[in-house]
């Protein structure tokens, strides 16, 4: 079931995904989804039958069987080898979406990598571009129709996303890239996107953070290569440089993310 | 008994194997200790009831046959009633909340539990009941 | 209708012996006495306050448990309310988070817990083991006032400055340490899992103690009644899991007040560690509370399907491995952190679908071919099998970490917890109340409101938890206080809310229930299910000490051997006991042996 096109698999509300990794994500979803369907659906109308076919039409005792050896092997058995295969497409999808192309890396495959810093802090987010050297920060706290900061990035590259807190541990998380992944103080995360889509996309803190939670929101813009570079240019040629915590200025980009960039002894904004 | 025993000891015999198991594919320390601690959970009452279960005689409640006779007499002497339970519980919140109010309240909660303590101490001499 | 049945010969010549489980070596006095002096005892709030007869305590925790329950559930209430309007203006933010801080940790720690193994396993497990007392009285009455005053100290939480936990039940650090929680309500909190979590680890003790010493004589380890059986299970997990809890505490307690720095970055320490700490005590808790509702149901189904559960011993085995296997998925909570390891917490996570699914089998086997009456608990118990059946197959889902990953922290996951906890706790716990709640007060529950009872919780249940699915996969993060109406999560969020007011008017049908069986009591005899394991055997309420008489036990089926000789279990495999169906039910029983 996991071999059709992409458009064969129903979503079950969920979204078809605007990564490669999302995608991936999504097919392993929707097909567990279905089997799920089938067997929850299959013993819910077992249970169902047995409740209207043996309701009590007497006072006669029934018959006192309690055992099955071979049907209790049965429903020991069949559950195991199901999870089994799902363990097993679990196993490929998630060597998939947590594959990383090294990090540091300019190119992979063929394909230019874009590295972006991530640091969510309370309560917002700052997404530095070290190759580019610009930097977006904001908070999403400024009032209606305000998203939070956005993250632009190109289809057709390798996003690689570098993630850490500032302060307590944040989510980062994407509807429709399937995806999040913790923002842990002291611990920095990799992980790669391959956006196909544009578009934009709200993103959201989903780890509880402190009082505004709520309204830690981002977005992430998806633009062809060619308007990215624009993009870029566009912040440079208005002065953005990166961003670093509690500094209001940065002259020294981090040297690509072979070093881990971590926040030194960030004063409480 | 030996069930209860085996029982035991298999909790044990099992958290040891997920815990070198889960050593040798994380080196992840604390997950390991917690499996590792336990092991001995398991492992040390079950094999002090095994030893048992070899020295005592069967009791009437592993007889699959005993009669209901065969447990006459004493079960056990049970407390009928007993204040010393909530006067330490008592004592015992005020020494929880000696760490959030402060000091202030340790002499109360130090005396309530003291006198609990003496008192079911007293009460277990006298033979259950007071 | 209720099925009435006579109660068992208790006298005569044929009759079953008298035993004597009084301690009477202090005295010196025989039966008569014990029982003058049970009469004699003190009364009153000074009964309350001194007894320790597990009966007693058992029927506190209970009632402690169900305030501490009304109360969350006003919560969740309020919760719900504010978030039917996008810009929820009902509380502000920071009452918010401690709403759904104290929500999620009075459901969890003080009342789907304690209401199993303090409330209902208190009462009903000496009774079902043929024990006269819980193995010790008073360290259960200890455990009682542990958890009292600990429900009181998590509570007093919202009286101090700065108000309750706003950290969620979860705390995670460094989001529970001084800087960012300040406050005594933090402490509080903390202090409060400390005393409930000793209560617990009392009454595991007690369990484990009664299941393995005090069982009546025939009683052998394979002829415990289920509920016991996972009760005892319960007990282990108990032991395995608090005191880890109890450690995490003591050191974020540490971390706060003493200048350690054991959970923050700052100072060397690892705030993940307190992620592995507290699921490795958070996992198996999940199992806490659900394996003594597990057993609830596999009492109540054979019953009302007048029928022996299914596959007692695979039933046996299947507690065990999921006891075993919770403790080894505790990072499955954890998948989103990027430093577990994925594919072992993953398989083990896969792997308790197995023998949770070989106990859902062995209740529609007990069903099959059975003589089912749908009276309150039995109704309750098949809402408990639906929605359980909806939890558990989300929760495969979420065994896997990439769907993990796409659902993570959103309503998807509020969803499935609450599709389990609320279909154990609240369906299966409410199956349990209706069904002892006969054996506790003498009294029936009225079945009517009972029924509607449970068609409202049933109704609302399902109103409330599946839009939480949608909207979970529309996005919606779980925790937070407002959002955008542009995300268009608006409607299914009122649909919900509606689906919360339909579950808390039928909490209002059951306290209607109460106070009608108050007011109007009608007698619910020994046994007015039929019921088959021991605890039926005695009187309802039981005496003091619990049995004054005891049939011979020769299954898990005590008290329906007794009732009907004719009907007893056929064993294919496993020998619990041999199948001599000529053997007159009752003929050893006419063995006189002395009382004390």
């Amino acid at each position: 079931m996991l071999l059709t096109g992409c458009n064969a698999y129903p979503s079950y509300g969920a979204s078809k995904g605007v990564t490669s990794q999302g995608q991936d994500t999504f097919k392993l979803w929707s097909g567990m989804m279905t089997t799920g369907i089938i067997i929850g659906g299959a013993v819910g109308l077992v249970i169902l039958y047995a409740i209207f076919r043996y309701r009590r039409r007497s006072d006669a005792i029934p018959r006192q069987f309690n055992e099955n050896f071979w049907l209790e092997i049965l429903y020991t058995g069949i559950p195991i080898v199901i999870v089994g295969v799902l363990f097993y497409f679990t196993v490929l999808t998630e060597n998939n979406v947590d594959a990383t192309v090294p990090v540091g890396a300019t190119t992979s495959a063929g394909k230019p990598v874009v590295d972006v810093n991530v640091t969510a802090f309370q309560w917002g987010w700052i997404f530095n571009y070290p190759h580019q050297g610009i930097g977006v920060a904001g908070e999403g706290l400024a009032g209606p129709g305000n998203h939070g900061p956005q993250m632009v990035v190109p289809t057709g590259s390798t996003i690689q996303i570098t993630l850490t807190s500032n302060d307590v541990i944040h989510g980062f998380y994407l509807r429709d890239f399937n995806f999040s992944r913790y923002a842990l103080p002291g611990v920095t995360n990799y992980f790669d996107f391959n956006v196909t889509h544009t578009g934009t996309y709200n993103g959201q803190c989903t780890q509880i953070c402190g009082l505004y939670h709520s309204e830690m929101l981002f977005t992430v813009k998806a633009v062809t290569p060619a308007q990215f570079q624009a993009w870029v240019s566009s912040e440079k040629a208005k002065g953005v440089h990166l961003i670093r915590f509690g500094t209001p200025s940065t002259s020294k980009a981090p040297a690509g993310t072979s070093n881990q960039p971590s926040i030194p002894n960030p004063p409480k904004a | 008994m030996r069930i209860t025993g085996l029982f035991l000891v298999l909790i044990g015999i099992f958290f040891a194997i997920m815990g070198i198991a889960y050593w040798f594919l994380s080196y992840e320390d604390s997950g390991f200790l917690m499996l590792i601690g336990s092991t001995g959970l398991g492992v040390f009452p079950g094999l002090y009831y095994l030893w048992w279960s070899r020295h005592m005689k069967p009791r009437a409640e592993d007889d699959p046959n005993a009669s209901v006779a065969a447990a006459a007499g004493i079960v056990d002497s049970f407390p009928v009633s007993s204040i010393w339970p909530f006067i330490f519980g008592m004592g015992a919140m005020l020494a929880t909340l000696t760490f959030v109010f402060g000091l202030w309240l340790a002499p109360m909660s130090a005396t309530l539990i003291l006198i609990a303590a003496i008192g079911f101490t007293v009460e277990s001499r006298r033979g259950g009941n007071v | 209708m209720t099925t009435t049945i006579d109660p068992p010969e208790l006298v005569g010549a044929d009759g079953p012996e008298e035993i004597q489980p009084e301690g009477g070596a202090d005295h010196g006095h025989g039966h008569d006495a014990h029982h003058e002096h049970a009469e004699h005892g003190p009364s009153g709030i000074l009964k309350w306050l001194t007894s320790t007869d597990h009966k007693v305590i058992g029927k506190s925790y209970m009632i402690t448990s169900l305030v501490l329950f009304f109360i969350a559930g006003i919560m969740a209430l309020v919760i719900r309310t504010q978030l039917a309007d996008p810009n929820g203006s009902l509380v502000s933010f920071q009452t918010y988070n401690e709403l759904f801080t104290m929500h999620g940790s009075l459901m969890l720690y003080l009342f789907a817990g304690p209401f199993a193994f303090g409330g209902l396993a208190n009462y009903v497990v000496p009774l079902q083991v043929g024990a006269p007392d819980m193995a010790y009285p008073r360290l259960n009455a200890l455990s009682y006032w542990l958890y009292l005053s600990g429900s009181c100290v998590m509570m007093a939480g919202f009286l101090v400055a700065g108000g309750a936990a706003s950290y969620g039940w979860v705390a995670y650090a460094p989001l529970s340490d001084a800087i960012n929680s300040p406050g005594a309500g933090a402490d509080l909190w903390l202090m409060a899992l400390g005393l409930t979590g000793f209560s617990a680890i009392f009454t595991g003790v007690n369990l484990i103690a009664t299941i393995f010493y005090l069982r009546a004589p025939g009683m052998t380890m394979f002829r415990v009644p289920i509920f016991s059986w996972e009760m005892l299970v319960t007990g282990v997990l108990i032991l395995i899991a608090f005191p880890v809890l109890f450690a995490a505490v003591v050191l974020l307690f540490c971390d706060r007040h003493f200048g350690t720095h054991i959970f923050t970055v700052q100072g060397g320490g690892v705030p993940v560690l307190w992620q592995n700490l507290f699921w490795f005590f958070g996992h198996p808790e999940v199992y806490i509370l659900a394996l003594p509702y597990f057993g609830i149901v596999a009492e109540i189904i054979p019953t009302f399907s007048r029928k022996p559960l299914f596959g007692y011993k695979g039933m046996v085995f299947a507690t065990m491995a999921i006891a075993a296997l919770s403790t080894g998925v505790w990072a499955h909570h954890m998948f989103t952190t990027g430093v577990v390891l994925l594919p072992f917490f993953s398989l083990l996570s896969y792997l308790i679908a197995v023998p949770t699914g070989i106990k859902f089998f062995n209740w529609i086997g007990s069903m099959w071919g059975g003589q089912l009456s749908f009276q309150t608990p039995m109704l309750f118990c098949i809402g408990f099998l639906l929605a359980f059946l909806m939890g558990g197959v989300t929760g495969v889902l979420l065994a896997s970490p990439p769907v993990d990953f796409m659902t993570h922290d959103t309503y998807f996951v509020v969803a499935h917890f609450h599709q389990v906890l609320m279909g154990t706790a609240v369906f299966a716990g409410f199956a349990g109340f209706y069904f002892w709640y006969p054996k506790m007060f003498g009294r029936m529950l009225n079945d009517k409101l009972g029924k509607l009872h449970f068609w409202l919780l049933f109704i609302g249940f399902w109103v409330t938890f599946m839009p939480q699915y949608i909207v979970g996969l529309d996005g919606m993060p779980r925790r937070i206080a407002s959002y955008l109406a542009s995300n268009g999560w608006t409607s299914l969020n009122v649909i919900s809310t509606v689906g919360a007011w339909i579950i808390a008017s039928s909490f209002l049908v059951f306290l209607v229930n109460l106070v009608h069986s108050y007011m109007k009591p009608v007698a619910a005899g020994d046994n007015p299910w039929d019921g088959q394991s021991l605890e039926w055997f005695t009187s309802s309420p039981p005496p003091h000490h619990n049995y004054t008489h005891l049939p011979p036990i020769r299954s898990e089926r005590a008290a329906w051997d007794y009732n009907h000789p004719e009907h007893r279990s056929e064993h294919k495999f496993g020998t619990m006991v041999p199948p001599d169906h000529s053997e007159p039910a009752m003929a050893e029983a006419t063995t006189s042996g002395g009382a004390s």
